[in-house]
């Protein structure tokens, strides 16, 4: 298990003040000068060299990501870093604790990596939703505004850097970082096709890099503690720490920061007290945000909370938004209930998503009542097929995914209700 | 979606909001945000000034606020931009209240996180309360939506009303927090479980034990 002095967001839980002066104390800002003094592309080799992964769900090598940026950008054509707070996959509920409790970590962090890729300024785009989060983020911001830490020869480093929050008004959609440029450009948040990917177009058509706010907020302890430090925790290709947020059906939900690659079952054990009625009452696992798919309890169990243990499983870490359910659930509603997020949350740009995620959800919903034919799962099925992989974004993926992983692992609860609702039907009629 | 449509454009909704203009503060706060974004670029600020304008509706109207198409055609002439454009912005994203609601916007999380842990109870409550989907209760005071995931997670179910949250939420605790908005209090926000201070476990966090009573630098056993 992760020792507390390996932990990078020290003030997780907010028992201590988020201004700067405690953020100090804390060890936010010191030397950021000396850092960015090493130069952009030292800085890239460290972040790279770290083996970090980026934090919003894809998993995307965040060096490489920063080294696609032009080395010689233009006043006319500046680069942007766009950081996504926009924090809405459900389970997923990290980035509000490091906006409202240690701000600084993801403000410096702003600073160190705008700098690496050479941008103008940053936009943090924070979901609408996050009201008190936000009023925290533009304080903090102006705090270190007042203490020559932004802004022109920021931290008197010689670089101009500005950073902007920029408040979402409700769309999951945001997220996606197309439909965030899209958004922050004063437009509905509708995703672009990519290429061009927004490193080449991005921001007002300017070269920008969209990354998640952990991804950012961790970057300053590992150009401060090395690469080294950061990759000695996880398996290989999968390094470094991470904050993991437990919901349902544990005995103690909540959030908390662990090395990558731990088990499910110390995650649950050490820190959540457990499944709800014990291990036995475990049924399935949304192990990282609605759109990866549920793994069954017996596979779960001693599965390595990290990208590739649970990619080998059919799912994925994703956000490490960890929805844990039991033997009480109806887990055709739980699944249901995602296909009606994903169906309120679609933009409405593509034929696959618009109609797909409806058509998925009333399907779901006559499954859940058993008010179906048998082959109607399979047809379910073949529609999923049809949407992923056939829309402008990721959305449709996200759709199709929580479906197949509920048909692949409890098509028999599915026929089971079908059956059940036909004898209903038939000893009505008699 | 199709649940959201425009209030009708009628001459008594011209007549109330048909000069609309900020207020001072708001003029000075409106100029603050678009200077935010590059020049020639102020429709970057149709977001915040549509969030800016909901606000002054709502401090006029005492309820949390609304859009009428008056206050949409301000917005549009303030950054230049054509109002069909505008209206897009304020049917699209769901935080811009399109119709009057109540004094208290009481937005209920139902997605599959807040549903494993009760939300089905905070929202019967809701409807025991007299509250209906997209309607003003009759004493003006609850406006009631089931919202999408709200990132509260690790502390459901969890109720958005107006700018707060409250968390950790039993029916008897949502209760309560609605009896003392009705009276004109101000509940604490967040966590309504006693036990608890944010989202470390309920009974005390497992880690980073040293940040409870001080503002522990752990940088001494690096």
């Amino acid at each position: 298990m992760l020792a507390d002095r390996d932990r990078i967001f020290t003030n997780l839980y907010g028992y201590q003040p988020w201004n700067l002066k405690a953020a100090q104390k804390r060890g936010d800002w010191d030397g950021t000068k000396a850092l960015l003094a090493r130069g952009p592309d030292a800085i890239i080799q460290e972040i790279k060299d770290s083996g970090l992964r980026g934090r919003g769900g894809a998993g995307f090598p965040t060096g490489m990501k920063w080294s696609f940026m032009p080395k010689a950008p233009s006043a006319e054509r500046p680069s942007f870093l766009v950081i996504n707070a926009d924090e809405s996959e459900p389970g997923s509920c990290k980035d509000r604790e490091i906006i409202r409790h240690d701000p600084h970590k993801l403000i410096e962090g702003a600073l160190v990596a705008g700098f690496a890729m050479r941008a103008r300024a940053a936009y943090i785009y924070i979901r609408g939703e996050y009201i008190r989060e936000a009023e925290v983020l533009f304080a903090a911001v102006a705090e270190a505004y007042a203490a020559g830490l932004l802004g022109k020869n920021a931290c008197k480093s010689g670089y101009d850097f500005d950073v902007y929050v920029h408040r979402g008004a409700g769309a999951y959609i945001c997220g996606e970082e197309t439909a965030m440029l899209e958004s922050l450009e004063g437009k509905k948040g509708q995703p672009r096709l990519k290429p061009p990917f927004p490193a080449g177009a991005g921001l007002y058509g300017c070269p920008t890099t969209v990354n998640n706010v952990e991804s950012i907020a961790v970057a300053p302890t590992i150009l401060r503690r090395g690469a080294a430090w950061f990759a000695s925790f996880g398996r290989e290709g999968n390094k470094g720490t991470k904050l993991f947020q437990i919901s349902g059906h544990v005995e103690r939900p909540c959030v908390v920061e662990e090395a990558m690659s731990i088990p499910f079952s110390e995650l649950i054990e050490k820190h959540c007290g457990g499944v709800r009625g014990g291990r036995e009452n475990l049924l399935a696992v949304i192990p990282g945000g609605s759109s990866v798919p549920l793994v069954p309890a017996a596979e779960i169990w001693d599965a390595p909370m990290d990208f590739d243990g649970l990619k080998a499983l059919g799912s994925g870490l994703g956000t490490a938004a960890v929805i844990v359910m039991d033997k009480s659930t109806d887990i055709v509603r739980a699944i249901s209930r995602l296909s009606h997020f994903y169906m309120h949350e679609s933009c409405g740009q593509c034929t696959p998503c618009r109609e797909g995620t409806g058509w998925m959800y009333r399907v779901m919903e006559r499954l859940r009542t058993g008010d179906a034919d048998v082959a109607e799962i399979d047809m379910l099925q073949a529609v999923t097929k049809q949407v992923e992989g056939h829309t402008i974004c990721a959305l449709g993926d996200a759709a199709a995914w929580p479906i197949q992983g509920l048909i692949r692992h409890f098509r028999p609860e599915l026929e089971r209700r079908i059956a059940a609702r036909a004898g209903e039907v038939r000893e009505a009629a008699e | 979606m199709a649940a959201r449509h425009l209030a009708p454009d009628t001459p008594e909704l011209r007549a109330r909001w048909g000069h609309f203009a900020w207020t001072k503060a708001n003029a000075a706060k409106a100029k603050e945000i678009i200077a935010r974004y590059p020049a020639g670029r102020q429709r970057s600020a149709v977001m915040p000034l549509l969030d800016l304008a909901q606000r002054q509706v709502g401090a006029e109207t005492n309820t949390q606020g609304w859009l009428p198409i008056p206050v949409m055609e301000f917005v549009a002439r303030e950054l230049d931009m054509p109002i069909i454009r505008v209206v897009e912005v304020a049917t699209f994203y769901t935080m811009y209240n399109l119709v009057p609601v109540g004094r208290f916007h009481v937005q209920v999380c139902g997605t599959t996180p807040c549903m494993l842990r009760g939300s089905d109870g905070i929202i019967a409550a809701c409807f025991k309360r007299g509250m209906k989907p997209g309607q003003i209760s009759a004493d003006g005071l609850w406006t009631f939506t089931e919202v999408e995931c709200m990132g509260n997670c690790a502390s459901a179910p969890m109720v958005q009303i107006n700018d707060d949250n409250y968390e950790d939420l039993t029916a008897e605790r949502f209760d309560a927090v609605l009896d003392a908005l009705a009276r004109g209090e101000t509940p604490k926000p967040g966590s309504q479980d006693p036990a608890r201070h944010t989202v470390e476990p309920v009974g005390g966090p497992t880690t980073l034990t040293a940040m409870v009573g001080a503002n522990h630098d752990y940088r001494g056993e690096w």
